[in-house]
């Protein structure tokens, strides 16, 4: 079984030479951390970024430099900053080469939601509609069940959609599937799970073709 | 050049009353626009709609005027970092219409731009599009989202200059230059307002036609809501 910083290590190895990538607040934003530094990735935030760099040093930051998270950031050289709207354009547009983000429930056929849960306090969709709305490459990083141990990898949502049928790939602390539009396809296991513990946990079908093996970190 | 510079703030104000509808630039509590805020807080209107990305937290920005009760509604995408906001919202006396970033952006470049609405994917399928017309194109479905109307747009730039012209500096840029001109009145602030002539014309991030009225704001806060620093090895 992963933890966060693990499923995050393994979603890095989804991050190719050349990519613009936009990073969800949560495990995605982990994913930074270990993407090699042998190829040439730029980081998008949807506040009006491109090129995002590590924190700044205590006494260094500046309140007109931060990311979608409001945190205080750095650039890198060959950085550039730009409105929402060209921010947008850049998302919609499909420039974003992958976007990763966290989910509460995923569905066979790709729905995600991650917006809001009713009778609770709702924060707001921010940019995630947009996000799932538009690009094609989506890796949802989740754990694989809620606190109450419920599985978030459903038939089919139960909370109010952020996008319909935009999810490809799901990488959990138990799991890498894929979403096909036959369903979920299981196509990696964490280190000590197995595909019987993988089943169990998950409510929605699974397929399982051949042997299943265990993921490379 | 046409002279937009006002000389007070009151004058930069000027005809701001009850129920109107105004948008406010800034992300979070960067890039927002500091002085009108203040301003209008001491004016005290009432009934106000508001278009913000984000509604400020508890003490400062937008969260000022949800304070004194001064706002009706909230146009926001997020709008999580603010206890007197949610306790309004739970309650029912305040509106809040939740909808995608980007969305935001557009239904306020729209405004800016003379589309009096856009097809976007965005919400597509969820219960932002409930109520609102869909179309399809090229096999992807898209939803119908209108242009912004509002009677001011409070924006906030970096430097600037009397004919109207702005530059922005960083993320503070956010939804500020997509609300010059998409309000029936665009006032500006600036940190710093320099002599016409001296902001070099390819540097221009909006040009003055956008904007109505400019002044330089008297103090900036510039308050940091996430300070994230990393540890000198």
């Amino acid at each position: 079984m992963l933890d966060k910083n693990g499923i995050a290590k393994r979603i890095a190895k989804e991050v190719q030479d050349g990519y613009y990538v936009n990073l969800g607040i949560g495990i995605p934003t982990l994913v930074a951390n270990y993407v090699r530094d042998d190829i040439e990735v730029e980081f998008q935030s949807e506040n009006g970024v491109l090129g995002m760099g590590p924190f700044p040093f205590e006494g260094e930051e500046d309140a007109d430099i931060i990311n979608a998270g409001k945190q205080t950031i750095t650039t890198l050289p060959g950085a550039s900053f730009f409105d929402s709207a060209t921010s947008f354009g850049m998302i919609r547009g499909q420039h974003v080469d992958l976007t990763i983000l966290g989910a509460m429930e995923v569905s066979e056929n790709g729905d995600i939601a991650n917006w809001k849960i009713p009778g609770k306090m709702v924060k707001g969709m921010g940019g995630a509609m947009d996000l799932v709305a538009s690009a094609e490459n989506i890796i949802v990083a989740m754990m694989h069940t809620n606190r109450a141990g419920e599985s978030k990898l459903l038939k089919k949502c139960s909370l109010p959609l952020t996008g319909v049928g935009c999810v490809k790939k799901i990488v959990t602390n138990m799991a890498v599937i894929e979403v096909t539009p036959k369903g979920f396809k299981l196509l990696e296991r964490a280190p000590g799970v197995s595909v019987d513990d993988i089943e169990n946990a998950t409510e929605g079908d699974l397929i399982i073709e051949g042997d299943i093996p265990e993921m490379t970190l | 050049m046409i002279n937009k510079k006002v000389d007070t703030i009151s004058e930069a104000l000027k005809g701001v009353s009850d129920n109107m509808t105004f948008m406010f630039g800034g992300f979070g509590l960067s890039g927002i626009p500091e002085n009108a805020i203040a301003d209008l807080v001491k004016r005290n209107i009432k009934g106000l709609t508001c278009i913000s990305n984000n509604a400020g937290v508890d003490d400062f920005g937008l969260g000022l005027l949800l304070h004194q009760k001064q706002i009706k509604k909230m146009v926001s995408s997020y709008v999580g970092e603010n206890d007197e906001f949610e306790r309004q919202m739970l309650s029912g006396e305040l509106d809040v219409e939740l909808i995608p970033q980007g969305t935001l952006a557009e239904r306020c470049r729209a405004a800016q731009a003379g589309f009096p609405a856009i097809y976007t994917p965005a919400g597509y399928g969820t219960e932002v599009a409930e109520g609102k017309e869909t179309r399809e194109f090229d096999g992807k479905m898209y939803v119908l989202e209108h242009a912004f109307k509002a009677d001011f747009a409070f924006v906030k730039a970096w430097k600037g200059d009397a004919a109207g012209n702005l530059i922005f500096k960083g993320t503070a840029r956010n939804f500020n230059p997509v609300m010059c001109g998409a309000a029936k009145i665009t006032v500006a602030e600036v940190e710093e307002l320099v002599p016409v002539g001296e902001l070099d014309p390819n540097q221009i991030h909006v040009p003055g036609i956008f904007v109505q009225r400019i002044f330089q704001g008297e103090t900036y806060e510039k308050r940091i809501e996430q300070l994230t620093v990393r540890e000198r090895s």
